[in-house]
């Protein structure tokens, strides 16, 4: 995969879970992710893996819960829509700590809403979309290099925590074409497997870190999955003490291991009085927004979370403590400001650049947000 | 000769199952099933929905997963893509497998996915509290129909030999080794593989139309399934339906048995990608 190639990020999302070992891919056709699919088709056999076409987006992340079961890296790929569908088994996959990178491009909603126009109206979707208490990982890039970085980090991420990894980005950065130097070959970490007694094994028993070593079907080790909730054994319970274990146990080995999954980007934060939060498509914008504004003179920097969820309170509240306003921009209509504001916890001004009409928030756009951000300041 | 108890988790008794539900007698014989073919217990998927019958696959020694309601062909689909080896049989119930899981299992039908699928069909909802089923004959009491169901129900089997299902078999959950003599053709045929099975529910079914316990309602089927002449089968079974709208009832026995294209997902070689 050495040398420069122009690629789209959908493609580079492809070539990003073949790196990371991908061997099995279900799903179901919808814009603007239809690439992944069409590029799986042609690249995933010749690598020895499965690809299959399913009749909706239930069934696609049902089969690819089933074949990482059966011992498979597995992947789907979609939008809106079908992640509304997905959220069913985005649950079963928590619960039963089955792993599975699902990757959903972001279009503008609700329901069928703009199919081929740029969004960021999932990224609470993709936190709290699947009922109950649950833990969430959900990873944002920015460019078409990027794409391939965290799909190869969703991978390995689903598979050291046993739980589903959600890539998120938007239109743009899916069909827009980047030359990108892909690396030759890149790490790839595996769920952790048992090595014990079949016969005394217990499928939900974990060790200090909270991960239970997970064999596949077949394996020789028989075996209870299921999404009700469940005691070591693997078999459900109603016992308060083994459901309030198992609900803290799945959600603490995500939250207690925060430092291995938040990836930031910052910019020009030393001296700044404001920070621009972006993420995404418009944590492009924001990098050349700042690059101007500083030129005009302006004391501004960006912080650029890759790691959406969990949430980086700690970071974005040290930002806050530092800077007088933080602008939030996002491509919906206030969604991450929310979170932003509670790390913050009045420690510096919120302001939202807010925007959910179709189109992207550009350099020029935030160039003036900050202009105006700074009046207000001042 | 060795024990069907072998297969059982006897420390995940008591089960869930009501007094007078065929359902164990179902699992009896699909136990007797894999013993006749010698399946490696290792080997063998059971992969279940949501429901009473989906419940089976946590008392059998097998590798079991019980996934969500209805969804049970499309994890199956991924374990069997995954890893052909394996023997992977669903088990699914009527509410399951025709209502919120009718889109799945006609697809995987359709594919020719080589898994067999046992439908109990108890004509209710159990596990809920016996709500009309797609199945629910028409002028049925349910909780949800208590004037009488004014729809018609499906014919699980014409539904799945429409879809392109390669073995199609209906059995009454009264003949057990009836029921172990199919499961064994369905499970051994090359392709998709259906078998509905008629159970009871007397808990609620039963109750609702007073039809009596269990036994009583074994019985009442085993007395319905009578020998006729068709193009589909030798019996058929006439289900309990208090209007005069009755049908002519439906087939019993294997129904659809033919040789097609075995669906094994999009591979390097060999396969029929682009």
């Amino acid at each position: 995969m050495s040398g420069a190639k122009l690629v789209q990020g959908n493609e580079a999302c492809v070539r990003g879970a073949l790196a990371a070992g991908c061997n099995f891919y279900a799903g179901y056709p919808i814009t603007p992710s239809s690439e992944i699919a069409e590029l799986m088709v042609r690249f995933l056999p010749d690598a020895g893996g499965v690809f299959v076409q399913m009749e909706d987006e239930i069934a696609s992340l049902a089969t690819v819960i089933g074949a990482s079961l059966a011992g498979s890296r597995a992947m789907t790929a979609t939008s809106g829509p079908g992640f509304s569908l997905m959220q069913e088994h985005i649950g079963f996959a928590t619960m039963a700590e089955v792993p599975c990178v699902v990757v959903n491009v972001m279009r503008g909603g609700p329901s069928t809403g703009l199919p081929t126009s740029p969004s960021q109206g999932d990224v609470m979707q993709a936190r709290w979309g699947t009922h109950g208490d649950h833990p969430s990982i959900v990873l944002a890039p920015s460019s078409v290099g990027e794409v391939f970085n965290l799909t190869v980090k969703a991978f390995n991420l689903a598979e050291r925590f046993r739980t589903p990894v959600t890539l998120i980005y938007d239109e743009i950065i899916g069909h827009t074409r980047e030359s990108v130097v892909f690396p030759d070959s890149v790490d790839v970490i595996s769920r952790p497997r048992p090595n014990g007694d079949p016969s005394t094994f217990l499928p939900k028993a974990a060790p200090p870190d909270g991960v239970p070593p997970m064999p596949a079907f077949g394996d020789g080790y028989r075996f209870h999955v299921t999404g009700l909730t469940h005691d070591e054994r693997g078999f459900p319970t109603t016992d308060p003490g083994q459901a309030g274990a198992l609900i803290t146990r799945i959600h603490d080995k995500v939250t207690n291991h925060q430092e291995e999954i938040t990836e930031i980007e910052t910019l020009m934060l030393d001296d700044a009085e404001i920070a621009i939060f972006a993420y995404g498509i418009v944590g492009r914008s924001a990098h050349e927004a700042v690059l101007r504004a500083r030129e005009a003179g302006i004391r501004v920097g960006m912080i650029r979370p890759l790691t959406l969820w969990p949430f980086p309170y700690h970071q974005v509240g040290e930002v806050a403590a530092q800077v007088d306003t933080l602008l939030v921009a996002e491509m919906n209509l206030g969604q991450l400001i929310g979170e932003v504001e509670r790390a913050a916890a009045g420690r510096s001004e919120i302001v939202g650049h807010l925007r959910a009409d179709g189109e992207p928030i550009t350099p020029t756009d935030l160039v003036a947000a900050i202009s105006g951000a700074g009046a207000v300041r001042t | 000769m060795t024990d069907v108890r072998d297969h059982l988790r006897e420390w995940a008794m008591p089960h869930v199952l009501c007094p007078g539900c065929a359902h164990g007698i179902v699992l009896r014989s699909f136990l007797e099933a894999v013993d006749e073919q010698e399946i490696d217990r290792n080997r063998l998927a059971m992969v279940a929905g949501i429901g009473c019958s989906s419940r089976l696959v946590g008392y059998v020694d097998f590798c079991t997963l019980h996934g969500t309601h209805g969804r049970a062909p499309a994890f199956a689909t991924g374990l069997k893509m995954a890893r052909p080896e394996l023997h992977v049989v669903v088990v699914t119930g009527d509410g399951d497998g025709l209502a919120i899981g009718a889109n799945h299992l006609i697809h995987a039908a359709r594919r020719n996915i080589d898994i067999t699928v046992l439908l109990l069909n108890n004509s209710i909802y159990g596990m809920t509290g016996g709500q009309a089923a797609p199945t629910t004959p028409t002028g049925a009491v349910a909780s949800t129909t208590p004037g009488g169901n004014t729809e018609p129900n499906f014919d699980a089997c014409k539904l799945l030999i429409g879809a392109g299902a390669s073995f199609v078999a209906r059995v009454l959950a009264a003949n057990p080794i009836e029921m172990t003599r199919v499961m064994v053709e369905g499970m051994t045929h090359s392709g998709f593989s259906f078998i509905e099975v008629v159970s009871d529910c007397p808990e609620y079914y039963g109750r609702y139309n007073g039809m009596g316990g269990g036994a009583d309602m074994l019985t009442w089927m085993a007395g319905r399934e009578v020998g006729v002449t068709g193009p589909l089968s030798s019996k058929r079974f006439v289900n309990h339906v208090p209007s005069s709208t009755a049908p002519p009832g439906m087939a019993t026995g294997i129904i659809q048995r033919e040789e097609r294209p075995v669906f094994t997902g999009v591979h390097g070689e060999g396969s029929h990608g682009p």
